[in-house]
């Protein structure tokens, strides 16, 4: 192994490692996430960045799986509907489990659940809905139980969905985004993204009383045609910024809205190589 | 090796070959049908760019002309109940050969017994280097589609499959890396061709480069014991060179990754908790 192995350890300077990489002796430090101990030295199990906190030495992947922590906003896609339960695909390494008694019901946001609301599941969510959630908790084998108990969560409609690599998604203090564009975006820390048509504060469904009728509905809003072009506009500048793994925030989604509109040519000729060049090059030189 | 060794013609044991055309598995200067010395192995490329179909790690490789394709899915929510176990992950290895991959046309359906024997090698290699206990309940899915045969199959799955695990970020005790050595007469070769395979014993060794561990040993010819040792060992060190090649790969890859997200600032509004993901 490298002669300034650890070097890292104490400049705090960046490192990349890949499986089966000594990183250090075991004895002086802990073995954190995507690490293991071998002959007392710390091994790499994933390529990615090296991060050290004190004594703990953790590899962060470059690719991976969503890794969900408590108080996560995450995008779904409900698989299947069992007793007193769904199973949302979260692009976690488990479906998470949504209980029916962390939505909201019709009739008063807080009432205990009837055997009629059991009966009634798939009136809420049907297999294949998608739906924005909190990450509430964790059972005991790492699967992660989500929540819908507030009015901005609950079932998705009106756009489209983008998968990126999770990574690509920051924390944000929100991320519930509105364009000016007229499109709304929910990144998911999952790296589900939703990208819908914009939905005006006031007229948010049961923004005083809760309405289940409009909560639930599985009927889309009339959306215009300049509002569908922003929408899959928005989706495919996504697709490129996540291909050239360039992270996602509402600063660069929005420069890149901006240099799209100065472009020649159809929604659809963004998504060729040189257009996707130009893009990544603006971004960077603002970057 | 001394040189006289290198001078050994297939005159010597063409009583293996079936019939076909007598081509020189070595000639008398020493180069084999291909033109490779007897230690040489084949050009190795490997492309680990994703491939557009929503795989969480995918990999490309090529050993010469044998070339695979791996996609990894995973870990995920295993379909079928009865294949999760509650302490690890499950691991699903699917191998497809594509009809026009050798020189004769030839379908292999999905349960074709070469196939499935493939597979299940792969499943018992690759399960104890992957660290399954992490994911209980899932499932890590590995598709591996054989485009082009020329020997080395085993090799190539092998090699594939560890890079796709490792861009796919399945944490992985290490890479595994596989070399099928052969001997012609009393002189070793290493990474043989289909002509070659086809007319010599040979044998597919799987190395751990960290430990020196072999984790597969795969031989269906008969091979005379004393050169065992000598093949197995060859195979053993060439595993490591073939590592060499494959940890570059996987650096270049993540450097790039790792630059491409490190490129753009940290945004001015918003932003302010992207450091305490850990």
């Amino acid at each position: 192994m490298d002669e300034d192995d650890e070097d890292f350890l104490e400049t705090g300077g960046m490192k990349l490692t890949w499986p089966g990489e000594s990183l250090t002796s075991s004895q002086d430090y802990m073995r954190g996430h995507g690490t293991y101990v071998d002959k007392e030295e710390v091994v790499a199990s994933v390529s990615g960045l090296v991060e050290r906190v004190n004594k703990l030495i953790t590899v962060r992947a470059v690719r991976t799986r969503y890794n969900p922590e408590v108080g996560d906003l995450v995008v779904g896609r409900i698989t299947e509907v069992q007793p007193r339960r769904w199973k949302v695909d979260g692009n976690s390494r488990q479906d998470a489990v949504l209980m029916l008694s962390s939505v909201n019901l019709p009739g008063g946001v807080q009432r205990r659940k009837l055997e009629s609301d059991e009966l009634q599941m798939r009136t809420f969510f049907e297999e294949g809905d998608l739906l924005v959630a909190e990450v509430q908790a964790f059972f005991g084998d790492g699967t992660m139980s989500l929540h819908t108990r507030s009015l901005s969560y609950g079932k998705l409609r009106n756009g489209q969905l983008v998968t990126v690599p999770p990574i690509l998604v920051r924390r944000l203090k929100s991320h519930f985004i509105s364009l000016p564009c007229g499109v709304d975006l929910i990144l998911g820390l999952n790296g589900y993204i939703w990208v819908s048509k914009h939905v005006k504060e006031n007229e948010r469904e049961g923004e005083e009383a809760f309405d289940a009728e409009a909560v639930y509905s599985n009927q889309n809003d009339d959306i215009d045609d300049s509002t569908r072009m922003a929408i899959s506009r928005v989706t495919n500048l996504i697709i490129i910024l996540a291909s050239r793994s360039i992270p996602l925030t509402d600063t660069i989604l929005l420069d890149a809205y901006d240099w799209s509109l100065e472009q020649e040519g159809d929604v659809k000729d963004l998504l060729h190589e040189d257009a996707s060049d130009a893009l990544v090059t603006t971004i960077l030189a603002k970057g | 090796m001394s040189a006289d060794r290198l001078l050994l013609t297939l005159s010597d044991s063409s009583d293996s070959s079936d019939g076909h055309s007598r081509i020189e598995i070595l000639n008398t200067g020493g180069y084999r049908s291909d033109g490779r010395r007897q230690y040489e192995l084949r050009t190795i490329s490997i492309d680990l760019s994703p491939q557009g179909s929503g795989a969480d790690g995918s990999a490309s490789l090529t050993h010469g002309l044998t070339q695979v394709n791996v996609c990894v899915f995973g870990p995920r929510e295993a379909k079928m109940r009865s294949q999760t176990y509650h302490d690890r992950a499950n691991v699903n290895i699917e191998v497809a050969i594509a009809a026009f991959s050798a020189s004769e046309r030839r379908k292999r359906g999905r349960g074709d017994k070469r196939i499935l024997e493939l597979s299940q090698t792969l499943k018992s290699t690759f399960e104890p280097v992957i660290q399954t206990s992490l994911y209980p309940r899932s499932q890590i899915d590995i598709y591996i589609q054989v485009l082009q045969q020329d020997g080395g199959l085993l090799q190539a799955c092998v090699n594939a499959t560890t890079l796709a695990l490792a861009n796919a970020g399945i944490p992985t005790y290490d890479f595994v890396c596989a070399v099928t050595g052969g001997v012609h007469s009393t002189s070793p070769l290493l990474d043989l061709t289909l002509l070659e395979e086809n007319d010599l014993p040979n044998v597919t060794v799987a190395v751990m480069p960290r430990s020196g561990k072999i984790t597969l040993v795969s031989m269906e010819t008969r091979l005379h014991v004393d050169r065992f040792e000598e093949i197995f060992r060859l195979a053993g060190e060439a595993g490591k060179v073939i590592h060499r090649e494959m940890r570059k790969a996987v650096k270049d890859r993540t450097e790039q990754l790792v630059a491409s997200m490190q490129s753009v600032g940290r945004p001015s509004t918003g932003a302010d908790v992207g450091d305490n993901e850990y």
